[in-house]
């Protein structure tokens, strides 16, 4: 099943990135604020149950996809 | 407008927040009974925490000698200033990233050297070069190998996006640093020794300025987290990890130093540690003034900020400072131009009180030297531990056989802690603003020239490097702190440079334990002891307590970075260039670590002796650390060092290198490998036993020894320079040919391309890391 996890900074961090980003949308003349910069990671999993497959995409997070001291992840089975 | 969710102060809140019963109580006379607002409690917890009060190693630390002759700005400062003639000073320190760096690894190895290269520009100095010191625990321990590859690649981000080149540093490794590594970051700049900022808030009715990166909610009460052991609930407690934007900090850096060549400035202090809280309440302590900031006008990156939150955030890249009447504008229009936020958010008052107000109330109204003053100051109980006699009375086992010597060598070439950090240390730009004239890996220190504003050649080199060994301090607490100021000394002698300054990062664990502040006591009484001897003052310097895990200590680890002054070293030096053209161009006043040429004999000057205690080889051999530290003779180091340095000054001296763990045949095969321009070559050891153990002469770890090589013309010299300072050598050998061969009393002990054992010693950290 294909699964769809999105990966933002925790709420607080600072996001050097986001807010190189903003400030060239500035430049640009665009008003914005708060950017944030995550990423979104697609997976193929093996599986029939939505819940048991959503299950081993958090493990995959737990393990490898997510830093948990300053990320955090939903996932998304579709 | 009130501010929402604030718990109500109590006892039991004031000890969460770290405080103890008696500092509580202390706070409550202060306070005249009074409660305290909550952001003032948590401007008592930061103040009052180990981490910003040294509380438990202030009593300690008095007996470190600070002075010397060119000593500008000792401890207390931002950072150490020492003279270097002509009109210029070289200011410097090391600080501790420890905690931080086990939590999130990149991030808090990163900001650790944003944090440092902000204590140094503060001082006015445009920042030359970075060292970093590093303990890990077994490459095989949990978490382990993605720590060294976080904090590597942390140190190596902010510091090659900052543009400043890493000179050197060290890293070993230790099953004490399994649960609590260490992250030890140094910087050096160079400034006008008449123009030198601190952070002194001063002039009544003067305006206090904010400027850098807006305030979020990072790392609130790191301070008083660096302060406490990690269990297995720090989970719960972890506060928002700091983040570093290096490129940010580039900007503050070059606003900060267009302003200072202006007269706008009356005070500066960078925000680290406690952020907010420290700096202001150091810079009103300094002068004897008070402070009224606004804390509404503080630029906030987040909503919903609260005081407490904004006086105890540790954002990185921010900076207060105090300007001169009618300049605001100007250094407003300067950060600007820099795309930093800066603002007015207070005035220097006469009342001797901090009043942060917020939306015209008065939330934190304490006064500033009476909380400075009863800061909390402990005469800890101390204990010499117990391990101690039994460690040193440890059996040695049997002497090596010579039929395993190869096995063992080529063991030890692989040892994490012996093996090349080339994996390492590749990641770091060591040459960008090309003024490295001795790079990463090169020599026993790092050199680097120093330019004028307009990047005119001073004609002056500043060498640095940072040493400790935490076996020897473990077998010996007083004379392995010792170890670690002759050792770093002894590097700086190996590149020609003399020692005019030195720093420390002193990385203990629990004070309240009454072994560690035993330990304590005793490291700062041996680094006294060495630097009498060896006549070095330490002008800035850093504690780091409760590094521990479980309750289990590290290794007593008092960093030492010494840094080093060659006088005249202009002249045309071609980079990039292998060492015997780089060098030779500057008159062989400065010395590479390498062989520069086949045929030239390997000396080795001082004397080796029957000491295996905490050698590498040992540890291999029985599993343990353990056997007598050994010996260290500052009367001998001082000779020793001061003629290698006559012999680098006089030409005769083509490569020096102190022999460290591993021993004497690891550190001439080290001077082997980084020969040709890092090819290599091999060189044939010829040793002489003596009454020694076969494993005491190759293996073990007497200190006070430095192979040389020079040409075969000067071998004579050399021989009178070593009389003339009484210093004891031998021919061990000579350099060339592509094989490396050793024998001793004759007998052939081992015979090996000198290549393929090069690649042992070159590829084993990459291979442990996966």
């Amino acid at each position: 099943m294909k699964v769809r996890v999105s990966v933002q900074l925790k709420p607080g961090i600072l996001d050097p990135q986001g807010k190189a980003v903003e400030q060239g949308l500035h430049g640009f003349g665009f008003e914005v604020e708060h950017v944030r910069i995550g990423r979104l990671i697609e997976l193929d999993i093996p599986g029939a149950d939505p819940a048991e497959v959503k299950a081993r995409a958090q493990a995959m997070c737990d393990k490898l996809l997510v830093n948990p001291v300053m990320e955090k992840a939903s996932i998304e089975v579709l | 407008m009130s501010v929402a969710h604030e718990p109500a102060v109590t006892e039991p809140l004031a000890l969460e927040l770290g405080l103890s019963k008696d500092e509580w109580q202390v706070l409550l006379r202060l306070l005249d009974g009074r409660l305290p607002t909550y952001p003032e409690l948590g401007v008592f917890s930061a103040m009052w925490s180990e981490h910003c009060s040294y509380k438990s190693s202030r009593i300690h630390l008095k007996n470190l000698p600070t002075e010397g002759p060119r000593v500008i700005q000792g401890p207390g400062e931002n950072a150490g200033v020492v003279d270097i003639g002509d009109g210029w000073a070289v200011a410097f320190k090391m600080e501790s990233h420890n905690h931080p760096s086990f939590i999130e690894p990149y991030q808090g190895a990163a900001t650790g050297v944003g944090g440092i290269l902000r204590d140094v520009f503060t001082m006015g100095a445009r920042p030359l070069a970075n060292l970093n010191s590093l303990r890990f625990g077994e490459i095989d321990a949990p978490r382990m190998k993605g720590l060294v590859k976080g904090v590597a690649a942390g140190i190596a981000g902010y510091g090659n996006c900052m543009g400043i080149p890493m000179l050197g540093g060290d890293c070993a490794f230790d099953a004490s640093y399994n649960g609590n590594i260490l992250v030890n970051a140094f910087t050096l700049g160079v400034l006008r020794s008449d123009k030198i900022f601190k952070g002194f808030a001063s002039g009544i009715g003067n305006k206090m300025m904010y400027i850098g990166s807006k305030t979020g909610r990072d790392g609130i009460h790191g301070a008083s987290m660096a302060s406490a052991e990690f269990g297995e609930g720090s989970e719960e407690k972890r506060p928002t990890v700091q983040v570093g934007d290096p490129f940010t900090e580039k900007l503050l850096l070059e606003a900060c130093l267009e302003i200072f060549q202006t007269d706008w400035v009356i005070g500066i202090q960078d925000m680290g540690a406690a952020g907010l809280t420290s700096s202001s309440f150091e810079m009103a302590s300094r002068a004897g003034t008070g402070l009224e900031i606004r804390l509404d006008q503080v630029p906030m990156r987040e909503e919903g900020m609260t005081p407490f939150e904004l006086m105890l955030s540790e954002s990185q890249e921010r900076m207060l400072l105090v300007a001169r009447p009618g300049c605001e504008e100007k250094i407003i229009a300067v950060l600007h131009k820099w795309g930093l936020d800066a603002c007015v958010v207070g005035e220097v008052t006469d009342s001797g009180r901090f009043i942060g107000s917020w939306h015209g109330e008065p939330v934190i109204n304490l006064p500033i030297q009476p909380l400075v003053d009863a800061a909390p100051k402990y005469d800890r109980p101390r204990q010499r531990p117990g391990y101690l006699d039994a460690v040193a009375a440890a059996p040695l086992p049997a002497d090596l056989k010579p039929a395993e010597v190869e096995r063992t060598l080529r063991q030890l070439l692989q040892a994490p802690t012996v093996a090349s950090k080339r994996w390492i240390f590749e990641q770091y730009d060591g040459t960008v603003r090309s003024n490295t004239l001795l790079g990463m890996g090169r020599g026993d220190a790092g050199i680097i020239r120093v330019k004028d504003e307009a990047g005119q050649d001073t004609g002056k080199a500043v060498a640095m490097s940072s040493d400790c060994n935490s076996r020897f301090c473990y077998l010996d607490p007083f004379w392995g702190a010792a170890h670690a100021v002759a050792e770093a000394c002894r590097n700086l002698a190996c590149v020609g440079a003399e020692p005019i300054g030195l720093t420390d990062c002193l990385n203990y664990g629990n004070p309240e334990k009454p072994e560690n502040m035993w330990t304590f006591e005793q490291g700062c009484l041996g680094i006294r002891q060495a630097c009498l001897a060896l006549d070095v003052p330490i002008v800035s310097g850093n504690v780091s307590l409760y590094n521990d895990t479980e309750g289990q200590s590290i290794f007593p680890t008092p960093m030492i970075a010494a840094v080093g002054l060659i006088e005249d070293c202009s002249g045309p030096v071609v980079l990039g260039a292998p060492d015997a053209t780089a060098l030779s161009k500057v008159g062989n006043r400065l010395c590479g670590a390498s062989f520069r040429a086949a045929h030239d004999g390997i000396f080795l000057l001082g004397e080796t002796r029957d000491e295996l205690g905490g050698s590498e080889y040992l540890k291999l051999r029985t599993g343990k650390v353990q056997g007598a530290c050994p010996e260290l003779r500052l009367d001998e180091e001082l000779r020793l060092q001061a003629c290698v340095r006559e012999g680098i000054r006089l030409g005769l001296i083509r490569s020096a290198h102190d022999t460290s763990e591993g021993g004497l045949v690891v550190a001439a095969l080290e001077s082997a490998f980084g020969a040709n321009d890092g090819e290599g070559m091999g060189c044939q050891l010829m040793l002489t036993r003596g009454a020694l153990r076969l494993d005491s002469l190759l293996f073990g770890e007497t200190a006070g020894r430095i192979v040389v090589s020079v040409s075969a013309e000067a071998e004579s010299s050399l021989a009178t320079l070593c009389a003339t300072h009484r210093v004891p050598f031998a021919k061990i050998g000579a350099t060339g040919g592509a094989r490396f061969t050793l024998a001793v009393d004759g007998q052939p002990l081992l015979d090996a391309e000198a290549a393929e054992l090069k690649g042992l010693h070159a590829g084993a950290l990459e291979a442990a890391l996966g």
